[in-house]
């Protein structure tokens, strides 16, 4: 289980990043879909799903009690989980007993990491074959202490790049990020919205110059059609909100695998 | 100048930073740089002056508690920071960022608030410069002050209730940053405590520093010179930042008396919540406990990070009081002097009552930090 090799001339790349250059590479579009931990019994069975329905990265949730980022859907699975017990412990623990069967990113707020230390969480994350790691609560100018550690374990640390940085900040995002660069695509937080906003295909397309790090649109992707118009600049899409609703109804691993096939026909047939 | 300026990381030793979304970190940034240039602009100073002094009713008087200093005996006196316009300190930060703001080009003010008193400072503000005004209040406070309430309807405001979590001032931060993410172009966050991302625990400091110049001056008229103990509550900790300011490099002893509910750097732990690196109330895993208090604007389990660091340096240090002592300091100095003060500020009077032996014979200057008039439908139902 290599961190990476030295396939990119000077940056190493991890399995994440390799993941989905693989898809780039073949012309297609990389998904990258968000499952929250601790959701109901079988939200490890719907990772799998997820996995199994075309997600190139599955990424897990550990819920956070104040997650600034996550609009009512994420907040609601977040209680939901918490409340029936989850834990950072528990989560972790899941992972490392199991295969998903895509590269593992793991999406928490910054407290979590904090509470736990830095380098026992990096380690904990590596020792549950989670390869990526995102915290969006924790911006370029805090984030150097966190990539250090990830670093040493082997964690790919995925930076967000928001519609309101300068140009020469998201230059130094890009620098600074492994695995992918997650353009956020709108001003606001996670959750479905009837339209995809314009700044989605702003952020992709300022971003793409810049960089050869796979560009990723994520925030505000939630259907299908949506998914193929936001990528359409870009490399690809990480989508959260529509998914957790799927599991927040009950649609069980199949009912949401479906949802997730629907998103990856959509980007293979566009 | 007497309290330390936090590194241009915006931290005070180990604690403060900016821990926001990536969205909000220009904001943040351009917000730090607003403050400085504004600050060292003698015209903005002297607008802010005029705003406290004509508006506010600036400056606050210092009251002698003859009655109580005999009955705890101490030499007891209040800083009178209820007498200001809408009855708390609270205006005096608000006076300052919404003209920063108004300067930036930003057209909306978005506050949260606990007890009612931020939201209506910050309802006030907008209503004079005419701004935009949209406060998050959690379910749970937006029961207990309805008063408030009514006041920031009467002044124009939106008033939006936080149905999340325990729905109190923890969660009313989170809806106005989540709102601020969506809004960040045309919204100011007027944050109403010495808390979140830098530079906003400096910058709201500075902007109460005013009561701590003033209370420093009239201790040196009323006492000679520096009282031995100064005392304030402290939830988020402006109104005691603001008044240990003035202390800070004197022999004074400085004391924050939290709720013993929310009691962030008595029982907290380092911890990363809205934005800041500072003393937390969590479990093992991080995950932020729900403050539990009779005062809506103590209900917090967090900290300011100056607090945290004044704490860890031992300059100042934090006591804690419960409810029933609280409420009945409420009575003490409504019955003793006239004065009905807010609950927040009654637990300083708490500590002060309780601690009266040790305090035999000094001289000390409690933070009035507001008025009680909030509370009374309130105490009505818990004195019965």
């Amino acid at each position: 289980m290599s961190a990476g090799g030295l396939d990119d001339g000077l940056r190493a790349t991890g399995r994440v990043e390799n993941a989905l250059r693989a898809r780039r590479d073949i012309g297609g579009k990389c998904l990258v879909v968000y499952v929250t931990g601790g959701l109901g019994d079988d939200w490890l069975e719907t990772a799998r799903a997820v996995a199994d329905a075309g997600a190139d990265v599955v990424e897990i949730g550990i819920p956070f009690s104040d997650p600034v980022m996550d609009g009512p859907t994420i907040q609601a699975a977040n209680d939901a989980a918490l409340n029936s017990g989850a834990t950072p412990v528990t989560i972790l623990n899941a992972l490392r007993d199991s295969d998903v069967g895509v590269p593992l990113v793991v999406m928490t707020y910054y407290n979590i990491a904090f509470r736990m230390g830095l380098e026992r969480f990096a380690e904990s994350l590596a020792a549950a074959g989670v390869s990526g790691c995102i915290l969006p609560d924790l911006p370029l100018e805090e984030s150097s202490a966190w990539i250090e550690v990830a670093t040493d374990s082997g964690v790919e640390t995925i930076l967000l790049a928001a519609p309101t940085a300068s140009d020469e900040r998201l230059q130094r995002i890009c620098e600074r990020t492994r695995g992918f660069v997650y353009g956020v695509g709108l001003l606001g937080v996670t959750g479905v919205r009837a339209e995809l906003a314009s700044s989605a295909i702003e952020i992709a397309s300022r971003l793409k110059p810049i960089t050869d790090v796979p560009v990723l649109v994520g925030v505000g992707v939630g259907t299908p059609g949506q998914a193929v118009e936001a990528s359409q600049y870009g490399d690809g899409v990480v989508v959260g909100s529509a998914v957790v609703q799927r599991m927040l109804d009950q649609a069980g691993p199949e009912g949401v695998a479906e949802l997730v096939a629907d998103f990856r026909n959509a980007l293979d047939a566009r | 100048m007497t309290l330390q300026e936090p590194t241009s990381e915006g931290r005070f030793g180990n604690f403060g930073g900016r821990f926001v979304p990536e969205t909000l970190m220009p904001a943040v940034l351009e917000l730090e740089s607003a403050f400085r240039e504004a600050w060292a602009d003698p015209s903005f100073r002297a607008d802010l002056d005029a705003l406290l002094a004509d508006y506010a009713g600036r400056p606050s008087p210092m009251t002698e508690c003859h009655n109580l200093s005999e009955e705890l005996g101490c030499r007891l006196l209040l800083k009178r920071e209820d007498l200001n316009h809408t009855g708390s300190h609270k205006i005096n930060n608000v006076l300052g960022q919404a003209l920063l703001a108004q300067r930036m080009g930003k057209t909306r003010l978005l506050a949260e608030t606990g007890a009612g008193q931020h939201g209506v400072a910050s309802a006030t503000a907008a209503a004079l410069l005419g701004m935009e005004c949209c406060v998050y209040m959690g379910e749970v406070d937006v029961e207990r002050q309805e008063l408030n309430v009514f006041r920031m309807h009467l002044l124009g405001a939106e008033v939006r209730t936080a149905l999340s979590g325990s729905r109190t001032l923890k969660d009313a931060v989170n809806e106005a940053m989540r709102d601020w993410v969506a809004t960040v172009t045309e919204s100011h966050y007027c944050l109403g405590s010495v808390m979140g991302p830098h530079p906003y625990p400096w910058m709201v400091r500075t902007f109460h520093e005013v009561l701590g110049k003033e209370a420093r001056a009239q201790s040196e008229a009323l006492l000679g010179g520096p009282p031995d103990v100064v005392v304030a509550c402290v939830g988020g900790g402006s109104n005691a930042i603001g008044i240990f300011s003035g202390f800070a490099d004197a022999a004074t002893e400085l004391v924050g008396v939290e709720p013993a509910g929310g009691a962030a750097v008595g029982r907290g732990l380092p911890g990363v919540v809205h934005g800041m690196d500072s003393f937390l109330m969590q479990d093992e895993f991080g995950q932020v406990l729900e403050a539990q208090s009779i005062s809506a604007g103590l209900d917090y389990p967090g900290v300011g990070p100056e607090h945290s660091h004044l704490a860890s340096i031992g300059r100042a240090r934090y006591e804690a009081v419960n409810d029933d002592e609280v409420v009945e300091a409420f009575r003490m100095l409504s019955r003793s002097e006239g004065i009905i003060p807010a609950l927040e500020p009654a637990h300083a009077l708490a500590w002060v009552s309780r601690e009266r032996a040790a305090l035999a014979g000094k001289s000390v200057v409690v933070n009035l930090s507001g008025r009680g008039d909030k509370d009374v439908a309130q105490m009505m139902d818990v004195l019965g």
